[in-house]
């Protein structure tokens, strides 16, 4: 059995809305171990969104414990979390949020600026090695701009990397992007887990979820399955595989 | 985050929005340059009012006698005549601190020379006068104590008389002109000293022996004013309390009454019309001062739209690992270079203004090196107090919200 780096039990979150309670999540218990490849699926307002929150450190639970690389989360203060996103953690959004008028360089940089142990000279080689990585070397003095959609979700995947993260949380990152481009973001993380990263995606889409290795269900804030994906796709072959008129001539 | 990186966020955000950013330090560029330039008027003002009035004379003293109250009435000035050449002996054998004395008299009325004629004042003085008076002898000589002693008619002419009585750059010294229907053998000539600071022509004289005003002109035997110069700037003030004690003895005045003579130095007179200048430069710096928080609230303004429109990239920040004093840095550090940079080129343009002012008004620039670094220091200041607000607000910003702000 590989080694857990993510452990959550009995995990409950409650919102306070006005005089209304919201149980977002209602007892939660999830392992992950290294080298996996999760998805989290759930219709809206299953709670996925509260468990990456918590996942990413983003958001503290109102009870249950959550032990990331073994650390006690739950003790830590607003600080440390940040300490803990910055060196542990990577984060891949829907909507890229990259910076505007930065390059591409600049903005996979971004995460190594709050990390003092990095020094600047580092820093520029490793935002490169990321970007390499994610197939982007000669667009790396470009503007989020002038880059596609599946460009600049790659720019933010090679951001997500550049500090060699324990897990990489990625929150609908195909959301924004058509059929061809998700599958060759999912193509990279395919590539990516392949390689030893441990991901963790949340999608409200069972095909993308076939690309993961497996699938855990949320339904009104707790756990409905947690199964692995016996059919699962190949993102080189789907890509092969896809008609050629979706290319406009 | 280090502070290299903290200043090129800065900067770049900056130029994002150039136009933005050069409307907001424009604020700040027109308090500035109105606080340096309006403090280097004032400055330059006063300091030339100084040289003005220390060109009046040398550490000059001057005694004038007070109206006095004689019986429940006040007399008036020319019916006071309480100051006599015993006076003026006494203080040139009982003040230490004074290095010359003059009586000076005085009378006005016009003086002719052939067919031209105009109206001037004569002053009764002694040959020290010219020294206390920064006077000088242009062409001739001063009368001496003979012709003192002898109530000769003799005198000394300044430019104006000279330029109305014998025309431009003629020389009189030699001739005779009358007073009064009293002929004067001028004996020389005074430089032209030209105005003082009341607009006062100060080469519209004649200098005569006391004696001669008062016995041939005025026909009195005392003496309407003393002047006298301190040995020194610093024994000025000790000079006047001499001059007090000696006045009082002389005109045996018991500690109850008052005095009837006033004396009073220049170094006084400097510091009177420092003051006046002292408040309005005070004055017109406040109200620089007031634009200069108007321009700092168009900082906060804009550091909160800022904010606002930068709540995804704030949430990003805290995403990716940035802690809540390293947003509050980045803000805080952008609006300090806001309000740096436009308080920089106010400096400039405050000294430029004040450059142009002082030409066009003939004084001297008093620009001060204190006020252009306490300009810079404000705007520091500024910087952090009107970013502090919205880097707070950006610092506390919750990243889950600012993540999903749109």
């Amino acid at each position: 059995m590989q080694k857990t780096i993510i452990e959550v039990s009995h995990l409950k979150m409650n919102y306070y809305i006005g005089e209304v309670t919201v149980h977002a999540l209602r007892g939660v218990n999830l392992a992950i171990g290294e080298g996996e490849f999760i998805a989290i699926m759930g219709t809206s307002g299953s709670g996925k969104s509260t468990m990456l929150n918590i996942l990413g450190c983003l958001d503290k639970p109102t009870s249950g414990n959550y032990a990331l690389d073994g650390i006690d989360v739950g003790n830590l203060n607003k600080n440390e979390l940040a300490t803990i996103r910055n060196e542990k953690l990577g984060f891949v959004f829907q909507s890229y949020n990259l910076l505007t008028r930065t390059t591409a360089l600049e903005n996979v940089e971004l995460p190594l600026m709050y990390n003092r142990k990095i020094k600047s000279k580092d820093r520029k080689e490793m935002a490169i090695e990321a970007l390499r990585s994610v197939g982007l070397l000669d667009r790396m003095h470009h503007m989020p701009n002038q880059l596609s959609g599946g460009q600049q979700q790659r720019v933010a995947i090679a951001r997500s990397l550049v500090n060699d993260p324990l897990v990489i949380l990625a929150d609908e990152a195909t959301g924004n992007l058509d059929t061809r481009t998700s599958y060759e973001i999912m193509a990279l993380f395919q590539e990516l887990n392949e390689k030893g990263k441990t991901i963790v995606f949340v999608t409200h889409e069972p095909d993308i979820a076939r690309f993961t290795k497996r699938s855990v269900i949320f339904r009104d804030g707790q756990i409905q399955k947690n199964q692995e994906i016996s059919d699962r796709f190949n993102a080189q072959e789907m890509l092969a595989n896809l008609p050629v008129e979706e290319d406009f001539e | 985050m280090r502070f290299s990186n903290l200043i090129k966020i800065a900067l770049s955000a900056l130029l994002r929005n150039k136009t933005r950013s050069i409307l907001t330090m424009l604020g700040i560029i027109i308090g500035v340059a109105s606080v340096i330039a309006l403090l280097s008027i004032g400055e330059g003002s006063k300091r030339s009012i100084q040289n003005q009035v220390s060109s009046m004379g040398s550490n000059m003293v001057f005694v004038t006698p007070q109206s006095q109250v004689k019986g429940g009435v006040q007399m008036g000035f020319s019916n006071v005549q309480t100051l006599t050449l015993k006076d003026v002996a006494a203080i040139e054998a009982n003040c230490p601190s004074i290095s010359m004395v003059s009586p000076e008299v005085r009378g006005s009325g016009q003086v002719v020379y052939n067919k031209n004629n105009w109206p001037t004042s004569i002053y009764g003085c002694n040959d020290k006068y010219l020294a206390i008076k920064k006077y000088e002898v242009e062409k001739g000589r001063v009368f001496n104590e003979r012709e003192i002693t002898a109530s000769a008619k003799v005198c000394l002419v300044g430019q104006t008389v000279i330029e109305n009585l014998f025309g431009k750059n003629a020389d009189p010294v030699g001739q005779s002109i009358r007073y009064k229907s009293i002929p004067f053998k001028i004996i020389g000539t005074i430089k032209s000293k030209g105005e003082n600071t009341f607009g006062q022509d100060q080469d519209d004289l004649i200098l005569a022996p006391y004696t001669t005003v008062q016995k041939r002109i005025l026909a009195i035997t005392h003496v309407q004013s003393i002047n006298a110069s301190a040995a020194s700037e610093a024994l000025s003030q000790q000079a006047v309390e001499e001059i007090t004690k000696t006045l009082r003895t002389q005109h045996k005045l018991k500690d109850s009454e008052e005095n009837d003579f006033e004396v009073r130095s220049q170094e006084e007179l400097v510091k009177t019309f420092s003051t006046i200048s002292n408040v309005l430069t005070i004055l017109l710096g406040a109200i620089a001062g007031i634009s200069l928080i108007v321009g700092g609230i168009g900082i906060m303004n804009i550091m909160y739209v800022s904010v606002t429109e930068r709540t995804r990239e704030i949430g990003l920040r805290l995403a990716v690992g940035g802690k809540g004093a390293d947003i509050l840095k980045q803000f805080l550090v952008e609006s300090i270079l806001l309000s740096i940079l436009g308080g920089v080129i106010g400096i400039l343009f405050g000294v430029l203004i004040a450059k142009i002012a002082a030409t066009l008004m003939g004084w001297e620039t008093g620009i001060m090196i204190q006020s252009i670094l306490l300009a810079f220091t404000v705007c520091t200041v500024i910087g952090v107090f009107f970013g502090w607000y919205p880097a707070r607000k950006a610092a506390n910003l919750d990243p889950i919200d600012a993540l999903r702000y749109e």
